[in-house]
């Protein structure tokens, strides 16, 4: 009896000193799954989930404190790949977080616009270039179309406009056939 | 010396008709210069070359249009002399019916050209020399418009062991580089000896399909006499064996040195390079007569009464070259390219390009409509077919499905869409049409990724810098507020002390002479306009400070009242 609890008491030691190693040696900084949620999300950064970004929106997924269906940029198929990511049901994206729009780009009135610098403040990528009472202007490359320089903008200069398709991105489509009718039989 | 040639044999491929015998009747013939050319800008692989000219500009021909944007470009260049119109958007030769930036010019019909002057890639360096290509517009004329001058580049070793010339033209109705080959064989192996010189290869391989006996025995005449005016054996044509698709660059490149390149590699690591016979030829233009690529051959044929290539000027409307065919009335769609990987054009107004090496007319009864499309019933014949030695039933399942990972696994990326699988296909499914939407998808969210790394990498970065600006305010409130605390605590502690000391006295003092010193100083500097005036304008100053001391005078009163 003693020699069984003994040989248990010792592989317990044994097995605790290898993991708590383990734990110290192996140690992963930072939560990978937050990581692996971020990279699914678009990066638009635009706050419609209810965070000021997407990694706070990817942490409050990862703690369980948010639904994956408040992203509107990411999409149905944002939507599908967390569900797939989390082993969580689909559901259709929420309605109170917004719609899903074209991916499109602000433009600047440069015509209108004063300078007040205020668009700038509210780019979360720095992609509004300008200075005070000089004329601004996006850098369209790097805008991610999240609209939060439209309601800073005192004179309204700003509209989001769609990105077209051009022959750069026009993709191939779904191979789709036409069925023909069946020819009519004249009575 | 085609005997001696050792031959080795890709996998898969297929023989359809080749239908080539029609426009290969006559010679080589002058495209009429239309009356209006519309040149696009975006004719090759890379980035949309940027426009150099503007509406109302006069243009020679050869003039460059359209500037190189990086170095994965090349420039574009007027095809004739004369008034740009427009720099708009007009449809382009694509399948997707877009438009895209191009220049218009309305000829002047001199066909005046620039100062052309050869250029010396001798004395110039590799660089240089690619530099002088990318300019030229030279690409790749095979059909994949892959800038030449990103190919003339002999990789890391700095030499390569066999340059290859591609003549075999496999695809059906195509015979551009076959009537080259059998008119200009001469300039085309000039072109090779100076790709040859540029990439330091030992030998040059000159690979044409056994269905061109006249090209082959042009091109041996012009190879037998480039070798004795150069003292070696280097040029060889070898005859390959006809069956589609020998022409593909790795295919042939299997065929005539035996090696396959792996994926992901380069045929430069492996010591060969791979160009197409016209491409060869438009070198030789650039550099030896200084002229940029403004024309190519093109092949009309398909359902027209008198198949037959022409050499066309860049920006001439497909239409224009049909007409001089006399197209059949029955004729419904323009295919830019051969019937296997042919692109449907959006309209018969559309220009030619340097992709366009043939303009393909077609009808319902020439190539009439797909049977339906059916079920795939695992038989493995696309597999057989492949000359990637790729599995497309899987890539086709995996592409129907949307599940592009999985293609991408299957190397779908390695597909050349030869159409070889779709051609075999029993079950009449369109494969290549499955494997163009996966390759679109796949690149189309590569790019949204890089997008969202960047558009991530930025905020990161602005987060960062909003809590460092915070913590420099932080840290300068603080400074600020201690020496405001500092300068107080010294107020209070100089009012508590009873009586200045002697010693404080004396630093007073020196604190006043400082002062003193300070002003005397400041009294020394006069204001730069009033030294050094000429006597004029010493009167005219002191008339005015008259006027000025008058008007104050006069003042006075006033500001009594005032008072």
């Amino acid at each position: 009896m003693l020699e069984a609890i003994l040989v248990m008491a010792f592989g317990a030691l044994v097995l605790g000193a290898a993991l708590g190693y383990a734990a110290v040696r192996f140690r992963v900084e930072g939560d990978p799954l937050v990581e692996k949620i971020d990279a699914i999300l678009p990066q638009t950064q635009c706050g419609q989930c209810g965070f000021p970004g997407c990694k706070p929106y990817a942490q409050a997924i990862a703690k369980g404190e948010a639904e994956i269906n408040q992203c509107p940029p990411g999409g149905e198929e944002g939507i599908h790949k967390l569900a797939d990511l989390l082993g969580r049901e689909f559901k259709p994206l929420s309605a109170e977080h917004g719609i899903e729009k074209p991916k499109s780009v602000a433009v600047i009135d440069e015509q209108v616009c004063i300078g007040c610098t205020l668009c700038i403040q509210a780019c979360p990528v720095d992609a509004i270039v300008g200075a005070a009472k000089q004329m601004h202007t996006v850098v369209a490359p790097l805008c991610t179309g999240c609209e939060l320089c439209l309601p800073p903008c005192p004179v309204n200069c700003i509209t989001m406009e769609p990105i077209g398709e051009s022959v750069e991105n026009w993709k191939w489509k779904y191979p789709v056939f036409k069925i023909n009718s069946a020819p009519q039989e004249s009575k | 010396m085609s005997a001696l040639q050792r031959l080795f044999k890709f996998h898969g491929g297929v023989k359809p008709a080749y239908n080539k015998e029609a426009s290969t009747g006559l010679p080589i013939a002058v495209a009429p210069t239309p009356t209006l050319l519309v040149i696009p800008l975006h004719q090759s692989i890379g980035g949309m070359p940027r426009p150099l000219v503007k509406a109302g500009d006069h243009v020679l021909k050869g003039q460059r249009i359209g500037g190189a944007d990086g170095n994965a470009s090349a420039a574009v260049h007027a095809s004739t002399s004369g008034t740009v119109v427009a720099v708009e958007m007009r449809l382009m030769p694509h399948t997707s019916g877009l438009s895209a930036l191009c220049v218009v010019v309305e000829p002047d019909g001199c066909d005046e050209w620039i100062a052309r002057q050869p250029f010396d890639f001798r004395s110039a360096s590799p660089t240089q020399t690619r530099d002088y290509l990318r300019d030229a517009g030279v690409v790749g004329l095979g059909g994949a418009v892959f800038p030449t001058h990103l190919k003339l580049n002999p990789g890391r070793q700095g030499k390569l062991d066999t340059l290859i010339l591609n003549g075999a033209e496999c695809e059906p109705f195509i015979t551009c580089d076959d009537v080259l080959m059998r008119e200009r064989a001469e300039i085309i192996l000039k072109g090779a000896a100076i790709m040859r010189e540029m990439l330091a290869a030992g030998r040059v391989l000159i690979g044409i399909e056994d269905n061109k006996p006249e090209a082959i025995a042009a091109m041996e005449v012009a190879a037998r006499a480039a070798n004795q005016a150069a003292g070696d054996e280097a040029m060889q044509v070898v005859s390959v064996p006809t069956r589609y698709p020998a022409g593909g660059a790795k295919q042939l490149i299997r065929v005539l040195t035996g090696i396959e390149v792996p994926h992901g590699k380069r045929s430069t690591d492996f010591g060969v390079q791979c160009f197409n016979v016209g491409t060869a030829y438009a070198v030789y233009e650039a550099i030896a007569l200084g002229q940029p690529l403004i024309s190519r051959i093109v092949t009309v044929a398909g359902n027209v009464g008198q198949a037959r290539n022409y050499e066309a000027l860049f920006g001439t409307p497909m239409r224009d070259l049909i007409a001089q065919c006399k197209p059949l009335p029955d004729s419904d769609r323009v295919i830019m390219g051969g019937p296997m990987m042919g692109l449907l054009m959006p309209a018969d107004d559309v220009p030619v390009v340097k992709a366009t090496n043939c303009v393909l007319v077609g009808s319902k009864r020439l190539f009439p409509p797909p049977p339906p499309e059916m079920p795939c019933i695992r038989c493995g014949e696309c597999a057989k077919a492949c000359p990637a030695d790729l599995q497309p039933f899987e890539m086709y399942w995996f592409s129907r499905a949307k599940i592009f990972g999985k293609a991408q696994e299957y190397n779908l990326f390695d597909c050349i869409e030869c159409g070889c699988c779709a051609y075999v296909c029993p079950s009449h499914i369109p494969l290549v049409d499955y494997y163009r939407f996966a390759k679109s998808e796949i690149w189309a969210r590569e790019v949204e990724k890089e997008a969202a790394d960047v558009a991530r990498e930025r905020y990161e970065f602005r987060l960062l810098r909003e809590e460092r600006e915070k913590q420099e305010k932080a840290a300068k409130l603080a400074a600020k507020t201690a020496a405001g605390r500092e300068k107080a605590a010294a107020a209070i502690a100089e009012a508590a002390k009873p009586a200045a000391t002697p010693e404080e006295d004396a630093k007073k003092a020196l604190i006043a002479a400082a002062l003193e010193r300070a002003k005397a100083q400041k009294e020394q500097v006069h204001p730069e306009n009033v030294s050094n005036l000429t006597p004029e304008q010493e009167a005219e100053v002191a008339a005015i400070e008259a006027r000025r001391a008058e008007i104050r005078e006069m003042a006075k009163p006033h500001l009594r009242q005032d008072d």
